[in-house]
């Protein structure tokens, strides 16, 4: 079985390829990227025509994201969570642990590998519990659950606990080259806290996280991957703070990484007060920061010191989230936004280039996850993202492949969207409102 | 319904009106009173000169008026409060609403319903108005956002206490006759204070002078970004000041976590007498109650002359009646 | 803009009333005067100067807001309320004649609903009414004791009292109701 992919600009920054290519994909895989491949020949030759504007990119990586099965199915399942994944041009996620039970052991990691597997939609890598039940106690079996498919380790919901325990993760992990992402919190500082501690929480009368919960911790884990010489990797980074530490961990040369889902980069505090106040929508943890934190995060992804962009896609059923701000659960689903978010808020602003945005999206997360993927390289799987950067889109909650509708971005109208989702060849979403031309 | 109805808004400008602090208006935007953000300086006067009209109501022998025959107001109250029940009740009852009251004690919240659901039910037996009390910031805005009737906010959270806001304001006005250019020290646990949010963003619209004044760890972050000067020295804060609110230190959950010890808040940031002697002559002395004395107040100043702690139990109904008037309905097109 | 009424012909008109007042009560002994607001309250204490010049003695005088009486209030779900304003009356009027002084008389709802706020006041032993001009159309049965001036009028027409104290001038006048289409 031979696909062509016919027409279109091929960006795949692993290979610094970008220009006019046509890409043929056999048995699952990448066979060859070049310029004007013969659509005659053989005549089991699917050929696909890239609708024009169209751009061919490897396939987009969501390094964090809560499916919610085992345990949560009323929210998510890996099935649904699957589908809103490929609907949103993801080709891959990584799903966190905190589930229940919580992936702490090869039973979980294989159910969830195995669920995805019927499902078969976009690769689903189980990441790891650090912890036994995530308590920051005792070290899950970490080789154990490497070897049932765990691609990364977090406590995430929770940050991991102690010093100590993370000194012991970051070196254990090194001998299986599995990252340690940390949901970077001081639980103390943090407290109860519902919104960023600033002008905003204060007005609303919410209790405020501050800034420096996170920092601390960024800074905390830097320092320890400086002296393990293990992968740390901060996850949904979100105040300037840390990026400063980041940047600092970097220049030091210590393996540090870090990600920043859309929401980080785009809204701000101000969005608790209005259009609608107290919208729960606007709840998640970490909350959203003030805006010269927000600007900190563009400036990141545009110089590089932000790796990645993930979702933190986290469903939430409308009956928990339809609740006074104070009870309402962190979170909100992103898998079926971010690109479009990210095509309208970056690159229709000229604020980064394409290529920039499928390194952020594809290339990097892929790299630090030590998954296949992330470029068109001939040999390996052929998960592609198309994307039509022109395609005016409305976000419509009501129409997520997810289970769950929570989003602070229903109704916004955008530029840019998903145009096609390929998995080991094979089309797993096409969008009908991008006009494909048929042989 | 008058024959000159139709000159008679502009006559009323004109026609020597109780005080008031600007250009007026004769109608609130809203269908809710959700905090005092929402309110501009005009709707602010409107509130307070109605109020003034519902005070004489209370002199009467018969304390009541018609005006609101027929409609329903529930007090919705998920937070003990006899203050504020109370108070709301009588304003009810002095314009003849019919009202009920619906306490957490004896509410299916306990049962584990959500405040959703409980305005869902409460919404199926037409109420006009829903008082609501509520120990979640935004409980009102929510409430507001899934129900037809008009909501007051009665207190949620540390958020807004609107009401509060609106007495302490009438309180101010009938003693000093405005609030511009009043210097005005709110004094307290400012961090956990809905009385605090509320009373800022009220007095700085109609151009009072505020300080806040508290422990550091009380404060909260970007408070002078609202307009007022703030300080840990309560001595500065009382200086020349016309005004002086003391805000309540909720006991159970302060000693330790913020400061020391009520014994070192009393020294530090107690309201004393030799304290109150820095202030105008005239000052004023207020506070939202229940007092704890001895920890934010001594009892000489609570009980002194400058105490107008009375007073504000008393014009918070005036205030209360006019905002279930103003919210209540409309005249026939 | 017709003008039906001048400064000097309304002074005339409450003198006279004035005199009626004092002739029909056989003085002012126990007689209380309430202003209807806005314009009952200005006329009520130029009827009171006026007794007083009669008779050398001052009969209380008070306003009446009657807001919150109005027949027509609350009754839609939403949209703009009248302004209160408010009612001073610090005497009491238990037992007392009570002279209740408005501008004009026209359907009575306005007079109806300052009958229901006095007697939330006390027990007047009599209430007697009082206006500048009545202007027909009545809806309710009430009558006045006092007319300044009788003027047949349509519905098509309002009638203005412009008094001194807040319009600047005194002046009865008619004018047409400018249609909206």
């Amino acid at each position: 079985m031979r696909r062509l992919l016919k027409g279109g600009r091929v960006i795949d920054p692993a290979q610094a390829l970008d220009g006019a290519f046509d890409v043929l994909i056999e048995d699952g895989r990448i066979a060859q990227v070049a310029r004007d491949l013969p659509v005659n020949g053989r005549s089991d030759l699917e050929v696909i025509d890239v609708p024009a504007g169209c751009v061919v990119a490897p396939g987009f990586v969501d390094m964090h994201v809560h499916l919610r099965e085992p345990g949560f199915e009323h929210k998510e399942t890996i099935a649904t969570g699957a589908a809103a994944a490929v609907g949103g041009g993801f080709t891959a996620v990584a799903c966190m642990p905190n589930t229940n039970p919580i992936n702490d052991n090869a039973t979980v990691t294989k159910f969830i590998i195995e669920k995805a597997a019927q499902a078969n939609l976009a690769r689903v890598y189980p990441i790891a519990a650090v912890s036994i039940e995530s308590r920051g106690e005792q070290l899950s079996e970490i080789g154990e659950l490497r070897a049932a498919g765990c691609v990364a380790l977090s406590d995430d919901g929770r940050p991991v606990a102690t010093a100590q325990l993370m000194r012991r993760a970051l070196e254990y992990a090194t001998m299986f080259g599995m990252p340690v992402i940390d949901h970077c919190e001081d639980r103390s500082l943090a407290g109860d806290g519902v919104a960023h501690e600033g002008y905003q929480a204060s007005l609303l009368g919410l209790r405020g996280i501050p800034a420096a919960a996170e920092e601390i911790m960024v800074e905390r884990d830097v320092v320890l991957a400086g002296l393990t010489g293990g992968a740390f990797h901060v996850a949904h980074m979100s105040v300037r703070g840390s990026l400063r530490a980041v940047r600092d961990g970097k220049a030091r040369g210590i393996t540090v990484t870090c990600e920043v889902a859309p929401h980080h980069f785009i809204l701000d505090d101000e969005r608790l007060a209005s259009p609608v106040s107290y919208d729960t929508n606007c709840k998640m943890n970490p909350p959203l920061r003030e805006a010269a934190d927000r600007d900190a995060m563009l400036q990141g992804l545009r110089d590089g010191s932000i790796d990645a962009i993930a979702t933190d896609h986290a469903p939430h059923h409308y009956d928990e989230k339809k609740v006074e701000f104070d009870r309402a659960p962190f979170g909100i689903v992103g898998l079926e936004t971010a690109v479009s978010l990210c095509l309208d808020r970056l690159v229709r602003t000229g604020f980064i280039s394409l290529k920039r945005l499928v390194e952020l999206l594809s290339t990097n997360p892929a790299r630090i996850l030590g998954v296949p993927g992330g470029s068109l390289t001939p040999g390996g799987p052929a998960d592609i993202t198309i994307i039509a950067p022109h395609l005016p889109v409305t976000i419509d909650a009501a129409r997520f492949r997810s289970r769950s509708r929570n989003t602070p971005f229903d109704g916004w109208r955008l530029m840019g969207g998903v145009a096609a989702t390929i998995v080991g060849g094979a089309t797993k979403f096409r969008n009908p409102q991008v006009a494909w031309s048929t042989r | 319904m008058k024959a000159t109805s139709a000159t008679a808004t502009a006559a009323r400008s004109r026609a020597g009106g109780p005080p008031s602090d600007g250009p007026k208006t004769t109608r609130l935007r809203g269908k809710d009173l959700l905090g005092i953000s929402q309110l501009s300086p005009e709707e602010i006067v409107l509130i307070l000169d109605t109020a003034d009209a519902m005070k004489e109501i209370g002199a009467r022998p018969i304390k009541k008026v018609p005006t609101l025959r027929g409609k329903t107001v529930v007090n919705l109250f998920f937070e003990p409060s006899t203050r504020t029940r109370t108070s709301f009740e009588i304003a009810e009852k002095r314009l003849s609403a019919d009202t009920l009251n619906i306490a957490s004690a004896t509410s299916s919240v306990v049962k584990g319903e959500t405040l959703a659901d409980t305005a869902l039910n409460i919404m199926a037996m037409a109420p006009d108005l829903i008082v609501l009390r509520h120990a979640a910031s935004g409980a009102a805005d929510f409430l507001a956002r899934i129900c037809r009737a008009g909501i007051i906010n009665a207190g949620d959270g540390a958020h807004e206490h609107p009401t509060q806001a609106l007495l302490d304001a009438f309180t101010i006005r009938e003693h000093k006759g405005g609030l511009s250019r009043l210097k005005v020290a709110i004094v307290g646990d400012l961090l956990h204070s809905r009385v605090l949010r509320s009373n800022v963003q009220l007095l700085t619209k109609l151009g009072a002078d505020v300080w806040v004044c508290g422990p550091p760890t009380m404060m909260p972050p970007g408070i002078e970004r609202l307009g007022v000067t703030k300080t840990t020295s309560i001595d500065a804060a009382v200086e020349g000041a016309d005004v002086i609110m003391m805000l309540r230190i909720q006991l159970e959950r302060m000693e330790g976590a913020f400061f020391p010890s009520f014994r070192e808040y009393f020294a530090v940031f107690g309201l004393t007498p030799d304290r109150v002697a820095r202030a105008q002559p005239d000052v004023i002395i207020m506070h939202p109650g229940p007092m704890n004395r001895g920890v934010e107040i001594a009892s000489e100043v609570a009980d002194g002359p400058y105490s107008v702690i009375l007073e504000q139990v008393t014009n918070g109904v005036a205030v209360r009646m006019a905002v279930l008037y103003l919210l209540a309905g409309g005249i026939e097109a | 803009m017709p003008v039906v009424m001048d400064a000097d012909r309304m002074a005339r008109t409450l003198v006279r009333i004035a005199h009626e007042v004092v002739e029909r009560n056989r003085g002012v002994d126990d007689l209380t005067i309430v202003g209807i607001r806005t314009r009952g309250v200005p006329i009520a204490r130029r009827i009171a100067r006026n007794l007083f010049e009669i008779t050398s003695e001052q009969a209380p005088t008070g306003a009446l807001d009657i807001t919150l009486y109005r027949d027509d209030l609350m009754r839609h779900a939403v949209g703009p309320q009248p302004v209160v304003r408010r009612t001073e009356i610090p005497f009491s009027i238990d037992g007392k004649k009570v002279l209740l002084v408005d501008d004009v008389l026209y359907t009575g709802r306005t007079v109806r609903a300052a009958l229901d706020a006095l007697i939330d006041f006390g027990r007047p032993s009599i209430i007697q009414l009082l206006v500048v001009v009545d202007r027909g159309h009545r809806e309710l049965p009430i009558r006045a004791d006092y007319v300044g001036k009788n003027l047949p009028t349509s519905t098509r027409e309002t009638v203005h009292v412009r008094l001194q104290e807040i319009d600047g001038r005194d002046e009865v006048a008619i004018e047409q109701i400018e249609e909206v289409t």
